[in-house]
């Protein structure tokens, strides 16, 4: 099975200027990008799987010595690929804040509680169904110096290698129905509602364990397309 | 592969969107020291057993403003001496000891990072041409909703420059940007100008 990367794909990503997220001014590249073709060194990338992850790391409640403070949750979701087809053996990393709204970064200066059983960054490797799963603290919202009174809402750091290096994505997973959607310039970034609603985990009742933990399932649709013997390969 | 399971099982309605690294990823993402979570990804890529020419290429991230931007995380790509990728993609790969071309750092207080590697030998290009020795970089940092792609080529192989798929696409005269040369330690120097007058060539993939 070979792949395509349908180029028209990449609209649903952010604009690389956008104001509202002040950042972006000094950080965006202003002459056009060079438009190249897709060569051996873009259709190959990094293959990591079980060779760098240790078993435990899906676990973010359980990489010290006592249980973290906050809100137990389980993430699952399946990475595929713009036709569906689940990506098994892809390396999800995740990051977080902790329940607080804190980071162990020395750079987060935000006045709320480190937790010494949390460190809040974990490792899975996808299995043959293209599924990963991870308990982690669901993360809590904290403010940043973007504009007056600028809060992110709860969100999980992802990144994904996927199969080349034109399906590597950093994203981030929110929560159903935050209130601080409105408000946030990088949620906002991505313009169509529909683009916007694929970074939003669904809750669900089957993935929660009773007496235990909420279930969320988020899904992560990576570049790439089959390309079958009907339909010629194409730039579009 | 079974019918049913070459089958579409959704349509789905697009990929999923990016979102910038933000400012807090180096315990999540990176090996430096200050975190000690991580330690599978490195900015040394060459292996002890790797084969080739042992290269250090090391540069700034910086602003429009022409400010270091110290909180950024260089990716880079790469085949072995023989040109061959570590991917299964890459009919020519073998398996190739244990240097599999892929590295990570994160920029310092004065946006500086740096990698130690081999230098990748000449690789198949579009309509059997040939590409000339390059890196495939990857650039991410707070205020980036999607990373930045460019290319490290090098000064050496300047003949090899103007027959190559990929730079032949680059105005003439923003070519330098992406070429590294040798400092005086010997070291590749290639800084990465997010914005600005001598912007770095950035791709479209
Ligand atoms: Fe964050």
């Amino acid at each position: 099975m070979t792949l395509i990367y349908p180029r028209s794909s990449t609209t649903v990503h952010p604009a690389s200027d956008y104001a509202p997220y002040r950042s972006t001014a000094k950080r965006h590249p202003q002459k056009p990008l060079v438009v190249i073709p897709h060569t051996m060194s873009e259709l190959t990338g990094p293959l990591y799987g079980h060779d760098v992850v240790r078993s435990t790391e899906f676990d973010l409640t359980a990489q010290h010595k006592g249980e973290p403070i906050g809100e137990r949750i389980i993430v699952t979701g399946r990475v595929l690929d713009e036709d569906g087809r689940p990506q098994p053996g892809t390396l999800v990393e995740i990051w977080q804040a902790n329940a607080c709204g804190r980071y162990v970064h020395v750079v987060d200066q935000h006045p709320a509680p480190l937790d010494p059983n949390f460190t809040g960054a974990g490792r899975a490797v996808t299995d043959a169904d293209g599924r990963y799963r991870f308990i982690t603290i669901k993360p809590g919202a904290y403010p940043w110096g973007n504009h007056p009174n600028a809060w992110r809402p709860n969100h999980i750091h992802f990144s994904l290698f996927g199969s080349s290096f034109l399906s590597r994505i950093v994203t981030q997973m929110y929560f159903p129905g935050d209130p601080l959607f409105p408000y946030d310039p990088i949620f906002q970034s991505v313009t169509d509602a529909r683009d916007r609603e694929r970074m939003i985990a669904r809750f669900d009742l089957d993935v929660t364990k009773p007496d235990w933990a909420l279930g969320y399932q988020f899904d992560i649709v990576l570049r790439g397309r089959n390309a079958t013997p009907t339909e010629e390969p194409h730039d579009d | 592969m079974t019918d049913a399971a070459n089958k579409p099982q959704m349509k789905s309605a697009g990929i999923t969107p990016s979102a910038t690294v933000g400012p807090y990823f180096k315990y999540g993402l990176t090996p430096a020291g200050v975190y000690p979570v991580r330690d599978a990804f490195s900015p040394t890529v060459a292996t002890p057993d790797a084969q080739g020419d042992r290269i250090r290429i090391t540069g700034r991230v910086l602003d429009g403003d022409g400010k270091p931007v110290s909180d950024s995380m260089i990716e880079i790509w790469q085949a072995d001496a023989a040109g061959r990728y570590a991917h299964p993609r890459d009919g020519g790969a073998k398996p190739n000891a244990s240097f599999k071309g892929f590295g990570r750092g994160d920029t310092n207080a004065d946006g500086r990072y740096a990698f130690e590697t081999i230098k990748p030998g000449s690789v198949a290009g579009p309509g059997g041409k040939q590409q000339a020795p390059h890196i495939v970089v990857a650039v991410f940092a707070r205020g980036m909703p999607k990373h930045l792609y460019t290319r490290i080529y090098f000064a050496e192989d300047a003949a090899n420059h103007a027959g190559d798929p990929v730079l032949m696409l680059v105005p003439t005269d923003r070519r330098n940007t992406i070429v590294a040369k040798r400092g005086i330690d010997g070291a590749y120097v290639f800084d990465i100008r997010i914005q600005g007058g001598d912007e770095t060539v950035f791709f479209d993939l």
